[in-house]
């Protein structure tokens, strides 16, 4: 469903010049693990997602923020506050791990093929334009994750 | 997202995507990236199937086992199409909810009403079942939700009461947890409807619908530039308004 192809004109032209006004990054950073079966895993989510006593995400400069989603967040209270309508929300309605896959990584963690899961995740709103905005907060985030011993972050686009 | 990748990446942690958009993976070029052929909004594929998002998962997470990139890997299947409900024509839902023309802003707020009450039941199975609900933005219940969109439709709206949220930011969590409450009600219903069905349903074939076309007429000639680019811009799909 999403190859350009099959998606209509206005849909598919409005892609393709993102792509075009996309910056290019300079440098390829490669960072290095542990083997996978012992790594430690958090999702990162471009959602919009938050708990629900969270503030919802806006516009602005706090459209670059970012909300942290406790590893014991039941992914059923989790709410997506993005700004656009343009994409299916119907099946995160229906099931939050389409989205947020929390409970299908402590699976992988209890099945060993993952370490561990991280104790923190977190969400970001990923509509500001262009992305080289989230900067600060990504390079902040980095910090972070660290703290929290992740040597794998997962990133989930919606 | 891939940015997001890159800069963690430089902060020393390994990151793997997934990308919904290969183009955009292309040009950016993240450490790692899996594209995955699923619609915008369903990055892990198919709701309600654990297998396949374990499966999306493992592949994702085998980029991590991959000695140098850049790296974008394609994923070789298609999400799982589930049967939905043959939907008969003129027909949008199982509960199918007639729409007359408005005769009046009282009307409209009234038949609102009466629509989310008659949808309380389905919705109430469709928390039940997925453990709780995902409306929450702007802390109200559907039925207060829908009745400040009314208000707003209707030029009732007491825009002071608000503070200290913004009146845009008001009107786009009312709707947002307004079209989330019909979309969960809709999950619960008999046969399931397909992402296109139930999007169709909610803006063309409910009262709701009609309501938020009456937010977005009023609020795209309001003072407030906010307001006027929330509705022209983030209240109704871009596939739904080209119609």
């Amino acid at each position: 469903m999403a190859r350009l192809k099959d998606l209509p004109a206005w849909e598919r032209e409005h892609l393709l010049r993102l792509r075009d006004q996309a910056p290019r990054l300079n440098g390829r950073p490669w960072a290095k693990g542990p083997p996978l079966r012992r790594r430690r895993v958090a999702l990162i989510s471009t959602a919009g997602l938050h708990r629900r006593e969270d503030r919802p995400f806006g516009g602005g400069a706090s459209a670059t923020e970012y909300r942290v989603i406790p590893a014991d967040t039941p992914t059923a209270s989790l709410v997506m506050s993005h700004v656009s309508v343009n994409f299916d929300r119907s099946g995160f309605r229906q099931d939050p791990n389409l989205v947020f896959p929390l409970d299908r990584l402590r699976e992988l963690a209890a099945e060993g093929v993952i370490g561990s899961v991280a104790d923190y995740h977190y969400a970001f709103m990923g509509a500001p334009f262009p992305p080289t905005q989230f900067e600060p907060r990504a390079r902040e985030l980095a910090h972070l994750l660290a703290r929290d011993r992740v040597d794998a972050a997962l990133l989930l686009p919606v | 997202m891939s940015a997001v990748g890159h800069y963690l990446e430089e902060g020393g942690i390994p990151t793997a995507g997934i990308s919904l958009v290969r183009e955009h993976s292309e040009v950016m070029q993240p450490p790692r990236a899996l594209w995955v052929p699923f619609m915008l909004g369903r990055p892990l594929g198919a709701p309600d199937d654990a297998s396949f998002q374990r499966t999306v998962l493992r592949a994702l997470l085998s980029l991590f086992e991959l000695p140098q990139g850049p790296v974008l890997q394609d994923f070789p299947y298609d999400a799982p199409e589930p049967r939905y409900a043959e939907i008969p024509e003129g027909e949008a839902c199982p509960v199918n909810i007639a729409r007359p023309p408005p005769a009046s802003d009282d009307a409209l707020a009234d038949r609102l009403r009466d629509e989310i009450d008659e949808l309380r039941s389905w919705h109430d199975l469709a928390t039940s079942r997925r453990g709780g609900s995902a409306m929450g933005q702007s802390g109200l219940t559907a039925a207060q939700a829908g009745a400040r969109l009314a208000a707003f439709a209707g030029d009732r709206l007491l825009v002071d009461a608000l503070a200290p949220v913004t009146l845009a930011a008001a009107l786009k969590h009312a709707s947002d947890d307004l079209r989330c409450y019909y979309e969960e009600a809709a999950a619960a219903q008999p046969g399931g409807l397909s992402p296109t069905q139930v999007r169709d349903w909610f803006y063309l074939h409910t009262t709701a619908g009609q309501v938020l076309e009456a937010v977005r007429q009023r609020g795209m000639a309001h003072a407030d530039l906010a307001v006027r680019m929330l509705c022209e811009r983030m209240l109704i799909p871009r596939a739904v308004l080209q119609r």
